[in-house]
């Protein structure tokens, strides 16, 4: 799996990936995704959730022959400031349609259990 | 009226908005537009050169932190507490995202956004977006 320009820009990177389960991906901290002083920036979290979320997405579709993926809609949860240590977020896909998939993408620090902010998104599939 | 220069606020722009390379384009007394120059690196999808969804949010989100402080008058510290952007189209490759975000009502505790995207043509915008933001402390 290889991820796009902007997860460069953004220095994410694919830290574990098998083929049972979603990629998580990591982040760390640094000048390019910060937004006030001292906290991660909303965008740059939003970015984080999204290539984990298309990376969910691609690793379920890949099962079932591939196929592209457009963006429809993400709304974003926000319920902790980033602080100063490596991001990691991954994606499940709650619903694998013939058209539509729903992915839920968590995004943490510390631990999974404490998120820092969580997406749903829906994309509309085009089957290859 | 507003006392809160939004084009002077958006010169300080550093970090993730520097990376990304959002500026200034315009405001009002509730609203404030950047504009996001079209870049190689903020591509999602390399096959077609459209831009990943991220920097939209990143744009939308300072676009409406902006609108708030606009109405507000003041700069205040802010906290999303949720985004929602609906993605109308792709942008165009090459193209400059223009961002506005409109601060509709302001509350003691919360402010609420809405906005939108286009690439060229206001009539025809490519995102949607709603959005509430949390005062860190109480608007006196």
């Amino acid at each position: 799996m290889t991820l796009p320009p902007y997860a460069d820009l953004l220095g994410v990177t694919i830290e574990q990936a098998d083929d049972t389960a979603p990629p998580v991906l990591v982040m760390p901290f640094a000048d390019d995704v910060l937004g006030r002083p001292g906290f991660l920036h909303g965008g740059a979290i939003s970015g984080l959730l999204e290539m984990a979320a298309i990376a969910a997405l691609q690793h379920a579709l890949e099962a079932e022959g591939g196929g592209r993926i457009k963006p429809v809609t993400v709304t974003v949860d926000f319920m902790r400031g980033g602080r100063d240590k490596p991001t990691r977020a991954s994606g499940v896909v709650t619903r694998l349609g013939t058209r539509v998939a729903n992915v839920e993408a968590t995004a943490w620090q510390d631990s999974p259990d404490a998120p820092i902010a969580a997406a749903r998104m829906n994309y509309l599939l085009v089957r290859g | 009226m507003t006392d809160f220069d939004v084009r002077r606020f958006t010169k300080w722009v550093g970090g993730h908005g520097a990376a990304i390379g959002y500026g200034y384009h315009a405001h009002g007394d509730d609203w404030a537009e950047l504009a996001l120059p079209y870049a190689e690196q903020l591509v999602g999808d390399p096959d077609s050169g459209v831009i990943a969804s991220g920097p939209i949010i990143a744009l939308m989100d300072m676009a409406a932190s902006l609108g708030i402080w606009a109405k507000l008058g003041t700069f205040k510290p802010i906290a999303t507490l949720d985004l929602r952007v609906d993605y109308l189209r792709p942008a165009t490759p090459g193209r400059t995202v223009i961002g506005r975000g409109e601060c509709y009502r302001l509350t003691r505790s919360i402010a609420f956004v809405r906005g939108q995207a286009h690439d060229g043509d206001a009539a025809d915008p490519i995102a949607h977006i709603a959005g509430t933001y949390m005062f860190l402390e109480p608007k006196a």
